[in-house]
């Protein structure tokens, strides 16, 4: 049995790979949220089938920030929706795989998104309609930091609590960094939980890399309320170059940091020649 | 028009349960007896398009069938990116329903008005849109809506469009409906102004021009076939809408007929500005080059 640890480490060296034979793509923003999506698919958080992506009882995963599909695209074929091997064509021409995720296409896309701001309400429209058919499914959303400087996101913030969708966890990555700098340089974002509460949500408040604390928020639940996790994250987690470094939002790493991305997400010898090859 | 939509829907809702009234605070007391007997399949979202129409999405995404309803110009413009890429991109079985089509809200002034949205909606992938002309239509339309699986825009006016057919007539999505034939010119118009348009016709009549009437309740898909057909019998072609001249109908029309290859002489009526001024719907569109005169002087010298 892997570990959850081993798991992670798995999905962020799948997150590399995807990268590195795509030729680019938005890999901070990936490993920033891959111990929230490996407790999510592979600590009995998330519950669906791989075998039957549609089973009408699953509980959804919905991810707003669709820059990070990687870290998704990773987890799905570490769950068994599609073979890995797949992902080795991602942002090719006859690849259903690209930088943003397409439901309907990719088995376990729940949601196309990509444009920042719209996972939110199109979750709340499955929370409210899992309600309506008195379902057990529950909704899982990954929202960014930066993204929730939207104003879709706070139209979504004011509904999820009026309609008491407590079948709903929004998790929200904060890693303090957005495209083009830090956060709270470009907009003022603090008191960011606050927020969240003075908008009538659970707000729990977590470190998003600490799998234990992960598990325990995606599991809270408050009835009538829906949660909201402030996960503090470090965008680049698990590659020392990148972490907090606003270039790493979407860049490839030159030989010489290949090298230390190498040591630093355990690559193996014979790994790293089938990736170089 | 909006009872009739109501009165539709409602109906439409007491038999399929997967049928729901989402609103956007806007109509709220003509809303009553769903909140009364549907109160399930009823939810007023308050001043949130965006949001209205990305939730819709979600629910359609879980099977059911919601008609998003609000001011047509806050849905076509506020939420378009929502349209576009929860409803459009994911093929959604969502109806986005705006009242107020081109200037019906005279006096509100253009804030209010609905007279870009065909021009933004119509390049949309995956979008039906549907101009009824009078509350039959509406009710067909409506009906139609409810039939066809995957995203519509539904075009409604507001309460006071007269009716415009003297009894039952087939509706079906993409094909227009010929009003009145003619053989020396062709009007074609979609939504309430066709009431104007049949009274330019009459005024022609008057005057020995034979004149066909065109309703193309259907801006997208558009019915080549009737459009090629007039411009072939007719050889004069003239469009008339309550919207910007750019994107909407006249554009869609000689887009058929630019790629037709036939020789027409062709005219578009519609604004090609903001709406100017205040006062009732029919000064308005007097005021802005659109009333029953300008179009029949219009149709005068095309024909001259």
């Amino acid at each position: 049995m892997e570990t959850i640890e081993e798991i992670a480490r798995d999905i962020r060296k799948t997150i590399y790979k995807i990268a590195h034979h795509a030729g680019g793509g938005h890999m901070g923003a990936a490993f920033s949220m891959t111990d929230i999506i490996s407790v999510l698919y592979f600590d009995h958080v998330l519950r669906y089938s791989a075998d039957n992506p549609d089973w009408g009882e699953r509980d959804k995963f919905i991810l707003s920030k669709g820059h990070a599909c990687y870290a998704l695209y990773a987890a799905l074929a570490k769950a068994g929706y599609f073979p890995e091997d797949e992902l080795l064509h991602v942002g090719k021409p006859e690849s259903r795989f690209g930088g943003h995720p397409k439901m309907h296409e990719i088995p376990g896309v729940e949601a196309s998104t990509g444009a920042l701001g719209h996972g939110l309400s199109f979750a709340i429209g499955a929370a409210y309609a899992s309600k309506l058919d008195r379902k057990d499914s529950h909704i899982y959303v990954v929202l960014g930091d930066g993204e929730c400087q939207e104003g879709s996101i706070w139209e979504g913030a004011l509904s999820a609590p009026t309609l008491e969708l407590d079948n709903m966890t929004v998790i929200v990555d904060h890693n303090k960094l957005q495209a083009m700098d830090a956060l709270e340089k470009i907009v003022h974002m603090k008191p960011f939980a606050d927020k969240w509460r003075a908008f009538g949500w659970n707000v729990v408040e977590i470190d998003g890399h600490d799998y234990a604390q992960i598990k325990k928020a995606l599991l809270t639940r408050q009835p009538k309320i829906p949660t909201l996790v402030v996960a503090d994250t470090v965008k680049g987690k698990g590659v020392s170059f990148m972490e907090n470094v606003p270039i790493w939002h979407y860049r490839m790493p030159n030989d010489d940091e290949l090298q230390i991305l190498f040591r630093d997400l355990g690559f193996t010898q014979a790994e790293q020649r089938e990736l170089l090859k | 028009m909006r009872t009739a939509y109501l009165d539709t829907l409602y109906g439409l809702a007491q038999k399929d349960k997967r049928v729901h009234a989402l609103i956007s605070d806007n109509g709220a007391i003509v809303y009553d007896r769903y909140r009364r007997d549907l109160p399930g399949q009823y939810l007023n979202l308050g001043i949130s398009e965006a949001n209205m129409i990305g939730m819709a999405a979600g629910m359609a995404s879980c099977g059911k069938i919601p008609f998003a309803y609000t001011i047509g110009a806050f849905l076509a413009y506020r939420a378009y990116e929502f349209i576009r890429n929860d409803v459009c991109l994911q093929n959604q079985n969502v109806k986005i329903v705006g009242t107020g089509a081109g200037q019906v809200y005279s006096a509100l002034g253009p804030t209010h008005h609905s007279t870009e949205d065909l021009g933004g909606l119509r390049a949309l992938p995956n979008l039906t849109i549907l101009c009824p002309a009078s509350p039959l239509e509406v009710r067909k339309a409506t009906a139609a809506a409810y039939e066809q699986e995957g995203p519509v825009y539904l075009r409604l006016g507001t309460n006071r469009e007269p009716e415009i057919y003297e009894g039952d007539y087939a509706f079906q999505i993409g094909k227009s409906v010929t009003l009145r034939e003619g053989k020396d010119i062709t009007l074609i118009g979609t939504g309430s102004i066709l009431k104007d348009v049949l009274d330019i016709a009459e005024m022609l009549e008057n005057d020995g021009i034979h004149t066909r009437v065109l309703n193309i309740h259907t801006i997208k898909p558009i019915d080549k076939e009737a459009v090629i057909k007039a411009a072939e019998e007719t050889g004069k072609i003239i469009t008339v809408e309550d919207h910007n001249i750019v994107g909407g109908l006249g554009s869609a029309v000689e887009e058929v007929l630019a790629e037709s290859g036939l020789n027409v002489t062709f005219g578009r009526y519609g604004l090609s500005d903001f709406s100017r001024g205040y006062g009732t719907y029919e000064i308005i569109k007097q005021h802005n080059g659109i009333g029953v005169d300008n179009i029949y002087f219009g149709a005068k010298q095309i024909l001259e």
